[in-house]
């Protein structure tokens, strides 16, 4: 540590000295790279490979990782950016920053996705999670959920990315329709936080019946803490989805080494450890199957998504729209 | 003597914050489109000053008793309960927040209280959840600057008041209100600003997003839209804001001094109802204060045994920022202070509130902007952060200062100079023993809330400099809610000590 403090001091001296083997830089969110992430075991599966020192960069979350990348324009370090969802990938198109990923990987995802620019490596659906011990007969859909007494928590969508996932959710089960719901929700949601940790630990903390978090949040209680106590309701309408892309940069100084990177993120090694780390569907299943803790999650029948192109032209006024009906 | 120059240093330290804060709010501004507002911004404006209002109001209303009772009465605990009750407003806002919902919450103390007694339960979501948690967190800092006011009437006024044998309203009349009256205008600016970049105990208590602050509209702005021009536009708004709110302070506070005193110890204990009114005032402050304090450590204490190990070596790098920051912005304030007192220009004045304006998130980018073309920027993040702290830490520190500076000046000026104290002897021998206390206070608060403080090293930190408040936040982010806790508590623990250090210190060496 006190080496980093030095090198931190001295900002520039002491970095190019060990310039021998190339740095592949990975910009990437928070969750992902930190030590509960997928993040170090990949990087570890990707040095034996790569003859190369693979360094993630964490930035916030998915929209940080966007407004970094466009802050740091086309002087940018990094080589890749890994943790995007679809309904940022409109806006980093048009920034004309990312390069053609070249991979054509057989995805497992529910929707048809191909998107020269960016790359699957993980998806979920979104969902309101409850406590099974506490609710036995759980909402099957917004009008139930709005109908009910329970209380929810869920996230801002203009701070936070399931929030913008879940208002793109409503909109794309209920069209016109999606103005009502919110008005019919209000009385619902306890309260709205700037991101997906606060929620969920308010949620933890007895505050509110359901969160909004992903199917697969409940797998995380029984892998990592044999807890089978957290469940997400089935909603009749189908649920919302987040696929995660990851891009490379044109400004890359290691393409080659970016292409690899790539090519192994969505091979079986990576794709076996994203599932219990990131507790998100693999992009590509393995072979073997997912691990034992994802065998009781529900599997919604319909799967939900605004086309990624679509997304830009109707943001604003979804998220405004949102919030007309909830501030009345 | 006339009017002395305003040293440079002091001219530095304050184009230092007005570059460090307006300057990058300028550079953001001019990377985008340049100003723009949306109609959107005047209801987020409407809110935030409406908040903001509020908190500042109510935060000094509720310390004026809570401090006279400390000045007047002497108990056993007291110095540690007067250190206990600045903890809240060192609290990361995030735990702070879950220390609140443990009492007031849906499912808090509270309302299973009122559930037990069949009453129906009362909501914390809403504007007034927002005001409850500005005024748990910023009570304590109001409480001490109010403290300091009483503590700085000399005793020989005192003495001379009970010999006359004072009624407590002309007590009031002669000797507390004048000091009331100077010193309330500045505690209440101090509040209203820091609850004017209100972002995440806004918007989680707020309930929903009618309770959308102007900083709530920067964070959007600047990672949904990537507006740098809106987000500079809006960061304008604050410190606009700020500077007319500085002016309307400058306003009310008339200047005004007791004179010298022997700092012989006396203190005014009216007995009667008056003392059983002050033990209420203390114990219900205390019970406030203290009680979601508790739940802070309850929840905190089963997540330590799941520490993961990283969590040391990310304590000790914050201790590593924290020091050193509290001491450059004691050091900058009380030059700073020191400077205005001998009458120094009110633009210094104006540039020590600045950055309790600033948004963090827009300073960081600015930083960012500039630092990026030059240096990786993760090189360089454990010194802009140690800097950044600074610069925000300064203003509490300077708040807390000036008015004994001041009286330091009034009072002691005259004698210093025809003594020919000058330079390091002046400041060995009367400027420090005199100011030890605000000093102490000061630079402990400076020290937590830097080692609290998540702004700026979000931005710019790589794999090796994680903070503690930064592993909170990854903790929380991996599910792992309970060591999250844990680690909060760690983060609590350390920045009291380090608080109460430095503060313990600043009343020992005082001299009075």
């Amino acid at each position: 540590m006190k080496k980093h403090l030095l090198a931190a001091g001295l900002a520039t001296i002491a970095i190019p000295a060990i310039a021998d083997t190339p740095v592949l830089t990975v910009l990437t969110y928070d969750s992902f790279a930190s030590e509960w992430g997928p993040g170090p075991a990949i990087e570890a599966a990707f040095e034996k490979t790569c003859a190369c020192d693979l360094q993630f960069v964490a930035a916030g979350d998915g929209a940080a990782l966007l407004a970094r990348v466009l802050l740091e324009g086309a002087t940018s370090d990094t080589d890749i950016v890994l943790g995007l969802d679809t309904n940022l990938t409109g806006a980093a198109t048009d920034s004309g920053l990312f390069a053609p990923h070249g991979q054509t990987p057989a995805l497992s995802l529910p929707v048809a996705y191909d998107n020269p620019l960016f790359l699957p490596f993980d998806w979920g659906w979104f969902a309101f999670v409850y406590d099974n011990t506490k609710l036995a007969t759980p909402p099957t859909s917004f009008a139930e959920l709005a109908a009910s007494d329970l209380k929810i928590v869920i996230q801002d969508p203009r701070s936070s990315t399931p929030g913008l996932g879940l208002v793109m959710w409503v909109k794309a089960a209920h069209g016109v329709g999606a103005a009502k719901i919110w008005a019919d929700l209000a009385d619902n949601i306890v309260t709205v936080t700037p991101g997906w940790s606060e929620a969920y630990g308010l949620f933890l903390e007895g505050e509110a019946d359901m969160v909004l978090s992903y199917t697969t949040s409940p797998a995380y209680h029984i892998g990592a803490e044999e807890d089978a106590t957290k469940s997400a309701a089935a909603f009749s309408e189908g649920h919302g989805m987040q696929i995660e892309v990851a891009g490379k940069l044109v400004s890359s100084d290691h393409p080659a080494l970016a292409d690899a990177f790539l090519a192994f993120l969505t091979g079986a090694e990576a794709q076996a450890i994203i599932p219990e780390t990131n507790w998100m569907y693999p992009a590509v299943t393995p072979t073997e199957g997912l691990p034992a803790s994802f065998s009781t999650l529900i599997t919604p029948e319909k799967s939900l998504l605004i086309p990624e192109a679509d997304v830009p032209a109707i943001r604003d006024s979804t998220v405004t729209e949102w919030q007309n009906s909830l501030s009345r | 003597m006339a009017k002395q120059p305003v040293p440079l240093t002091a001219s530095l330290i304050g184009l230092g914050l007005v570059l460090l804060t307006l300057g990058t709010a300028l550079v953001v501004m001019v990377n985008g489109n340049g100003l723009l507002l949306i109609g959107a911004d005047l209801a987020a404006l409407r809110f935030t000053l409406l908040q903001a209002a509020l908190s500042a109001v109510l935060s000094v209303t509720l310390a004026i008793p809570v401090a006279r009772a400390l000045a007047r009465r002497k108990f056993r605990g007291r110095g540690l309960l007067v250190t206990l009750l600045g903890a809240p407003f060192l609290l990361p806002v995030i735990v702070a927040v879950l220390g609140l919902l443990a009492v007031f919450g849906r499912a808090g103390w509270v309302n299973q209280m009122l559930a037990l007694s069949g009453l129906p339960p009362v909501s914390i979501y809403g504007l007034q959840g927002v005001v409850l948690a500005h005024v748990f967190l910023n009570l304590p800092l109001a409480t001490r600057m109010i403290l300091q006011g009483w503590q700085g009437i000399p005793a020989e006024r005192l003495r001379l008041a009970a010999a006359l044998d004072l009624p407590p309203a002309a007590q009031f009349r002669h000797l507390e209100w004048p000091m009331l009256r100077a010193i309330l205008p500045g505690a209440a600016i101090t509040v209203f600003t820091i609850c004017l970049t209100s972002f995440a105990v806004a918007l989680t208590l707020g309930g929903g997003p009618a309770a959308t602050t102007i900083e709530l509209a920067i964070y959007q702005a600047l990672r949904f839209d990537f507006d740098l021009g809106h987000a500079g536009s809006l960061a304008a708004v604050q410190f606009a804001t700020c500077a007319v709110a500085a002016f309307v302070a400058w306003r009310l506070a008339p200047s005004f001094g007791f004179g010298a005193g022997l700092d012989r110890g006396y203190r005014l204990a009216p007995g009667g109802w008056r003392r059983g009114a002050d033990a209420l005032a203390i114990t219900l402050a205390a019970l406030f204060l203290l009680v979601p304090l508790a739940a802070i450590a309850l929840r905190g204490l089963a997540g330590l045994d799941g520490l993961p190990a990283s969590i040391w070596p990310a304590a000790g790098r914050s201790l590593l920022v924290a020091v050193p920051s509290a001491v450059l912005a004691t050091a900058g304030a009380l030059m700073l202070a020191l400077a205005v007192a001998r009458g120094g220009q009110r633009w210094l004045d104006l540039a020590a509130l600045l950055p309790l304006a600033t948004s963090g998130l827009v300073l960081g980018t600015g930083l960012f902007l500039l630092v990026q073309p030059v240096v990786q920027v993760s090189h360089v993040a454990l010194p802009v952060t140690l800097l950044v702290n600074a610069a925000l830490a300064l203003p509490f520190v300077y708040r807390l200062i000036l008015p004994e500076a001041q009286a330091l000046h009034r009072d002691y000026d005259r004698l210093a100079s025809a003594l020919h104290l000058t330079g390091a002897t002046r400041t060995m021998l009367v400027t420090l023993p005199r100011l030890a206390r605000p000093l102490g206070f000061g630079a402990g608060v400076a020290a937590a809330l830097s080692l609290g403080d998540l702004g700026v090293i979000a931005l710019f930190a790589g794999e090796a400099q994680v903070t503690l408040p930064l592993a909170i936040h990854r903790l929380m982010g991996a599910y792992q809610m309970e060591a999250a806790a844990g680690a909060a508590l760690l983060l609590v623990v350390m920045g009291f000590a380090l608080f109460a250090l430095f503060d313990l210190g600043g009343r020992r060496a005082a001299t009075r």
